[in-house]
């Protein structure tokens, strides 16, 4: 592009600018760049909500989060949901995706029904399966008491609580990402595959060789929404344990509401916060230079 | 928006006005009210909300300037949203709290009124004194106390014998374990508990700590004097509580159950005794599967058992008491209104739904509820009443020590850790 012709455009774009752009700039600096920057301010005093904050205490509250196990069990928790998400609920939806993407009878309803608990609130997800695991009157104390076992209940068990989490997590979100892939897949030109089949490739070498690399541009965004919604999970969590028993199933928003908001200790929730925040922008930005850097 | 062509979109603007105007003036009359008093309640019983409704239509016909709106949050979600709202134009007139640390902190910055020359003599004399004691500071009054609780063990007499035990006969901390015993070897899950919500867990090492200490522990423990949460009544207390859950008392899966629960296995007859508020037989009804739950005549209640060399008095004892704020802007209707809803009247009909204890003691004759009675009975003779802990020290240090007795009571720290934690907490936000 010329150089003229861009400045040419630029001055016919500037009404256009100068009229779209204050209200979304005004939205975005009064729903974004000021919570944000009041959550930091806010994390270097210690507040209970009420009035204006007065007691600087400096870096005290980042100081007291370190100390806290729960904060540790959380962070650890997260790491657990972002690798089962990666090395389980990723692969599975990237199967199931390539079973259903093709335009076979029966394959849409699949898809609908892979896709349904996704659509489904979160909340209301986790209570159903609250109720599925409760040992008295859930489907899994059921289970094990046709077996013959003693039935367990394994929301209310430190050992056990995150692993039904996880299930529940993976349940919960696949379809989403089962939907990305079949997206992905249906992109993908069929007499590519076609000509690889011709060149005597078998299933497997076309899936390796040619689907998972044309695939690429989905795994990342996949692997991304996987990763940002693990650190961001909380809805899930609050019906089925609240992040108990024990702190066993904390992650690091559960921690804030916990440990913030329900002690009002807003300073400490906000410092809280920063944390979650800081560890989303180190990993969004330091996510694109490592993956998307290699396209351009 | 919708595209409409102009005259038809003024008419319809004209028609639709009118009928704003026709039913605003015809179907509330409250329309033109110059107050409005907004409530903000966690109620949920349809009983005690028929009471208010009632309460809030007799005030409206005798001040019709005035319009009472009742608005209710879960309990959860108004501690967490109250200090946003109270900060907002939109802020409540009128609110409930259970009183401590947390009523403290919204008068130190500013968020409440007092009630001063609005509460008069007589109001103030028909209220129970230690319900009013506790709604006092910096020697002003900032609550009208609407009902009050006392924590008490009740049981389920056929499941006690069931165990060869009499209920009626524990008095002291070594016959509570020895039925503990005698339950669970005949089968019978001797204790109903909620350690998902934690602080019914907190409520047996708190009346531990009542019957250890006497009524000086709290208060020397916040003046850190004696080791303050290191004294030798909370470790006591946190051991005494070991000796208990080391015989694995509890229902199946407790750690996970909430407080409804914690009733709902009590109502289903599925463990013998509880550690509740007045009001329970009533309420473990609504929660049992059967909606009917232990039959009344089958229900005892003991105070909570001695312990060898305590302190505390047999007549001590813990419960809370909520009242009504008035926040900063409130109309001074609010207080008027409080003055006609805490009055006997509307006192008696709460008395008589068995739910809560009134705040006024010549309500205490409209009980009908045997259980009710004795607990009022009890509070009536109470040499010391101590509100929760958890309300008492605040919302920061009181979830902590619920986390923390509730980890105890999974055997997951031992009573010095516990008290040495709490210590840490509580010398953090002082």
């Amino acid at each position: 592009m010329s150089v003229a012709l861009g400045r040419r455009r630029a001055w016919t774009a500037a009404p256009v600018l100068l009229l779209f752009l204050p209200p979304a700039l005004l939205l975005f600096t009064a729903l974004v760049v000021v919570p944000i920057g009041e959550a930091g301010w806010y994390s270097f005093y210690d507040w209970s909500g009420y009035g204006v904050p007065t007691n600087f205490v400096g870096w005290r509250n980042f100081f007291l989060i370190s100390r806290y196990p729960a904060f540790h069990t959380a962070l650890i928790n997260n790491l657990i949901i972002i690798a089962v998400s990666l090395c389980i609920q990723l692969p599975m939806a990237l199967g199931l995706a390539t079973l259903v993407a093709s335009r076979i009878r029966g394959a849409l309803v699949f898809r609908l029904i892979f896709f349904l608990p996704y659509i489904l609130a979160d909340v209301a997800a986790g209570l159903i399966w609250s109720f599925m695991f409760d040992g008295d009157y859930g489907i899994t104390g059921a289970i094990a008491r046709a077996l013959g076992f003693p039935a367990p209940f394994v929301l209310a068990d430190p050992n056990w609580a995150l692993v039904a989490v996880l299930v529940v997590i993976v349940w919960k979100y696949f379809g989403f990402h089962m939907m990305l892939f079949i997206a992905g897949l249906q992109g993908i030109d069929a007499p590519l595959l076609d000509a690889a089949a011709i060149d005597g490739a078998n299933r497997w070498q076309r899936f390796r060789r040619v689907i998972l690399p044309l695939l690429r541009p989905t795994i990342r965004l996949s692997v991304f929404f996987s990763v940002i919604g693990s650190l961001q999970l909380f809805d899930l969590i609050m019906p089925l344990t609240k992040g108990g028993p024990a702190d066993s199933t904390q992650t690091i928003v559960t921690f804030l509401y916990t440990f913030g908001i329900t002690r009002m200790r807003v300073g400490f929730g906000s410092a809280v916060g920063v944390v979650l925040f800081l560890i989303c922008v180190v990993f969004a930005f330091s996510y694109k230079r490592l993956t998307f850097r290699d396209d351009e | 928006m919708t595209p409409v062509s102009a005259p038809f979109g003024r008419r319809t603007l004209l028609a639709a006005a009118a009928a704003v105007g026709v039913f605003g003036r015809g179907a509330t009359p409250a329309q033109a009210a110059q107050a409005t008093v907004r409530w903000l309640h966690l109620e949920v019983n349809p009983a005690i909300l028929k009471i208010w409704t009632d309460a809030a239509a007799e005030f409206q016909a005798s001040h019709p300037d005035t319009e009472v709106k009742l608005q209710f949050l879960e309990n959860e979600a108004f501690k967490a949203k109250l200090p946003t709202l109270l900060q907002s134009p939109d802020a409540p007139s009128m609110f409930y709290s259970w009183g401590g640390g947390v009523m403290r902190a919204q008068i130190e910055t500013g968020m409440l009124r007092p009630f001063g020359d609005q509460m008069d003599k007589a109001w103030q004399a028909r209220l129970n004194p230690a319900a009013l004691d506790a709604f006092r500071y910096q020697d002003k009054i900032w609550g009208a106390p609407h009902q009050m609780a006392l924590m008490n063990i009740f049981f389920n007499k056929k499941l006690m014998q069931k165990g060869g035990v009499d209920g009626s006969q524990i008095r002291n901390w070594d016959d509570l374990l020895a039925a503990v015993k005698a339950l669970k070897a005949a089968g019978v899950t001797p204790i109903a508990i909620g350690g998902g919500d934690k602080w019914p867990i907190m409520h047996w090492w708190a009346y531990l700590v009542v019957r250890a200490g006497g009524r000086q522990a709290l208060a020397d423990a916040k003046a850190g004097k004696n080791g303050g949460f290191t004294g030798p009544a909370f470790i006591q207390a946190g051991q005494l509580l070991k000796q208990l859950t080391d015989l694995k008392p509890f229902q199946d899966g407790w750690l996970g159950h909430t407080f409804p629960q914690m009733l709902g296995v009590f109502g289903d007859q599925r463990a013998a005794m509880l550690l509740s508020f007045a009001g329970t037989p009533a309420r473990q009804a609504r929660a049992a599967a059967d909606g009917k739950g232990v039959a009344i005549e089958d229900t005892g209640l003991i105070s909570f058992p001695l312990v060898q060399g305590g302190k505390g008095l047999p007549t001590d004892t813990m419960g809370g008491i909520n009242a009504w704020l008035l926040s900063r802007n409130a109309p001074p209707q609010t207080a008027e209104f409080l003055n006609l809803l805490t009055s006997v009247k509307y006192q008696k009909a709460t008395a008589a739904t068995g739910i809560y204890m009134p705040s006024v003691p010549e309500a205490n004759s409209a009980i009908t509820d045997p259980l009710l009675k004795l607990a009022a009975e009890e509070l009536a003779r109470s040499t010391y009443h101590q509100n929760y802990f958890d309300q008492d020290l605040g919302p920061d240090v009181g979830r902590q020590l619920n986390d923390k007795t509730t980890e105890l009571a999974a055997g997951r720290i031992t009573p010095e850790a516990l008290a040495k934690n709490i210590q840490e907490a509580w010398d953090l936000s002082h």
